[in-house]
């Protein structure tokens, strides 16, 4: 993770602040930074976003390829994910640096994902044990200014519901030899539900409470975080710890417990203005048909 | 607890809403500035073709016969008696540094400094003879572009509102609580690391948020400007003040008052 070098007096001011609820930016421990969120932003993919979250900076690109389905699971498409730590999100990320971290992340997803109802695979599958459709998950990191694995997530679920891929037919010959057509309307195509599909958040622990969203600053003065994915009904699909210090088995109780009440009111607060907020931002630009919008 | 997702909007551009009938004469490098040779080329100019041409992105500067290109983003340059607030980085590991400094200053700490002298490659030589510079104790740092902190007879500005300010021209900001005992000083070498209280915090947060604005804005920074910022601020909540539309309103309220000041 990138980090910031801080001295000890600095370190000190951030703690105390976090156990009076006060943080550096007058936040309380459990307010998130403003995020700006922008899908279909990349032209030649299926489906993309952009989501930034005060500093941090991510880009999400998804492109939809046919391949063959895996062997222990034939009725279903799948998910690939790479992340491509950059060197312009920090000067430590150059070279080979930042594939450590990109490999952490890139297995943290698939194991979010790792599990039946999050997307449903079965709707990318073509043709049973022949075809299907496989998902590239491109994940760019342009700026990093902590709480990485939340801004990915919200990244990655902005670009699914944006990902729109084409609806083929398979058509078989007499001789029994199959051929795939494609429909000639661009704008025949499925969409994904991204209804279940989890968000992360990251709990680090500063002191004696834990703060949500930290920033590069607070990240430096934390020694654990707890990372849990939450879907919009509650469900935890996977849960990491992150950190070379300890939490003792309460904390993490509470922690799981404030981890799930924030990703409820989040998507209690988010989906009743879902609709008014897709509809406006569809009126956005004239002349193009854009999807601004958001699913959580 | 809040969470709050939009849109990202284009900002509108300044002259739209100011109205402003002086409008700077802006340059990118390049652009011819004038072709009357009678003037002195200054900084971030060169002849060439007969021409003045700026060699910078900025706005330009006429004193008399002196033309000058001012940039509007750069790097620090340093200058004699200028105030700076920076961060060790990396120390000279000899026998007697070890013994002397390490129980002083560790490599992160942040220090308070004049600069004493300028080498031809850019690298300053600081000094701390004095017992307002040293080491810097509890407080946050903001760092922002050196070209918006305005040049002032002082850096060090114990503000009304509670807390006082260093601003450093290298663009390194640096807000904490105003020490209670000012005449014992004992060289600024010992950090005071006891809680600080939560007024006082309020107050630096604010202040923080208040000095991000107004960069944000471009505007710059000096003590007048950031406690009419702050005095502006203060109906809204501090976490609130990030927010595009609020910070457009402070900045705008603040930018009003200091034209009504200055004439």
């Amino acid at each position: 993770m990138a980090s910031v070098a801080l001295s000890e007096a600095e370190k000190v001011y951030i703690v105390h602040g976090v156990q009076e609820d006060l943080r550096v930016d007058g936040r309380g421990c459990e307010d998130y930074r403003c995020v700006e969120v922008e899908t279909d932003v990349v032209s030649n993919t299926s489906g993309s976003a952009r989501v930034k979250l005060g500093h941090t900076d991510i880009l999400v690109g998804v492109k939809a390829e046919m391949g063959t389905p895996k062997l222990e699971k034939p009725n279903e498409g799948y998910l690939e994910f790479f992340v491509d730590c950059s060197a312009n999100a920090t000067p430590e990320f150059e070279g080979r640096g930042g594939d450590d971290l990109g490999t952490e992340i890139a297995n943290t997803l698939y194991r979010i994902f790792n599990n039946k109802s999050s997307v449903d695979l079965k709707t990318l599958c073509i043709s049973p044990r022949e075809h299907c459709w496989v998902l590239y998950v491109d994940v760019l990191l342009l700026e990093c200014g902590g709480n990485l694995f939340d801004a990915i997530s919200i990244a990655v679920k902005a670009a699914l519901f944006n990902t729109s891929i084409p609806r083929v037919r398979v058509l078989e010959d007499e001789e029994g030899s199959k051929d795939i057509e494609l429909s000639d309307d661009p704008y025949d195509c499925i969409r994904l539900s991204v209804e279940n599909v989890p968000c992360i958040v990251t709990l680090c622990k500063i002191g004696y409470r834990h703060v949500v969203d930290a920033t590069l600053q607070e990240e430096a003065c934390s020694l654990a975080s707890l990372l849990v994915s939450v879907t919009s009904k509650g469900v935890v699909t996977c849960m990491r710890k992150v950190g070379k210090g300890s939490l003792d088995p309460e904390s993490i109780f509470e922690m799981m417990e404030t981890d799930e009440a924030v990703a409820c009111q989040w998507y209690d607060r988010q989906l009743p203005n879902l609709d008014g907020w897709l509809n406006a931002s569809s009126k956005n630009e004239e002349g193009r048909e854009k999807d601004g919008g958001i699913c959580l | 607890m809040a969470m709050e997702m939009r849109l990202p909007a284009a900002r509108k551009p300044l002259s739209e809403r100011l109205g402003r009938d002086t409008k700077k004469h802006l340059v990118v490098p390049g652009d011819t500035i004038t072709t009357d040779t009678g003037f002195m080329r200054g900084h971030g100019t060169y002849m060439g073709e007969e021409k003045l041409i700026a060699s910078v992105a900025g706005s330009v500067e006429r004193v008399n016969k002196l033309i000058c290109v001012k940039a509007l983003k750069t790097r620090y340059i340093g200058e004699v008696g200028d105030i700076v607030v920076g961060r060790i980085t990396e120390r000279r590991r000899s026998a007697e540094d070890e013994l002397a400094m390490r129980g002083f200053l560790q490599e992160g700490d942040l220090i308070s400094a004049e600069v004493q002298a300028v080498f031809s490659d850019g690298a300053v030589s600081l000094h701390t003879r004095s017992l307002k510079y040293g080491k810097l104790g509890q407080g946050v740092l903001v760092q922002v572009s050196p070209s918006l902190v305005k040049r002032q007879k002082t850096h060090f500005h114990d503000l009304p509102c509670g807390a006082s300010v260093i601003l450093g021209n290298n663009g390194f900001i640096w807000i904490y609580p105003t020490p209670e005992h000012k005449e014992e000083e004992a060289g600024g070498f010992i950090a005071n690391l006891e809680p600080v209280s939560l007024a006082d915090r309020e107050v630096i947060s604010r202040l923080r948020n208040c000095v991000i604005s107004l960069v944000t804005q471009r505007m710059m920074l000096y003590d007048t400007s950031i406690l009419y910022c702050y005095e502006a601020s203060l109906p809204h909540q501090i976490k609130d003040i990030l927010k595009p539309e609020i910070m457009e309103e402070i900045v705008m309220e603040t930018r009003q008052r200091l034209l009504e000041q200055e004439g």
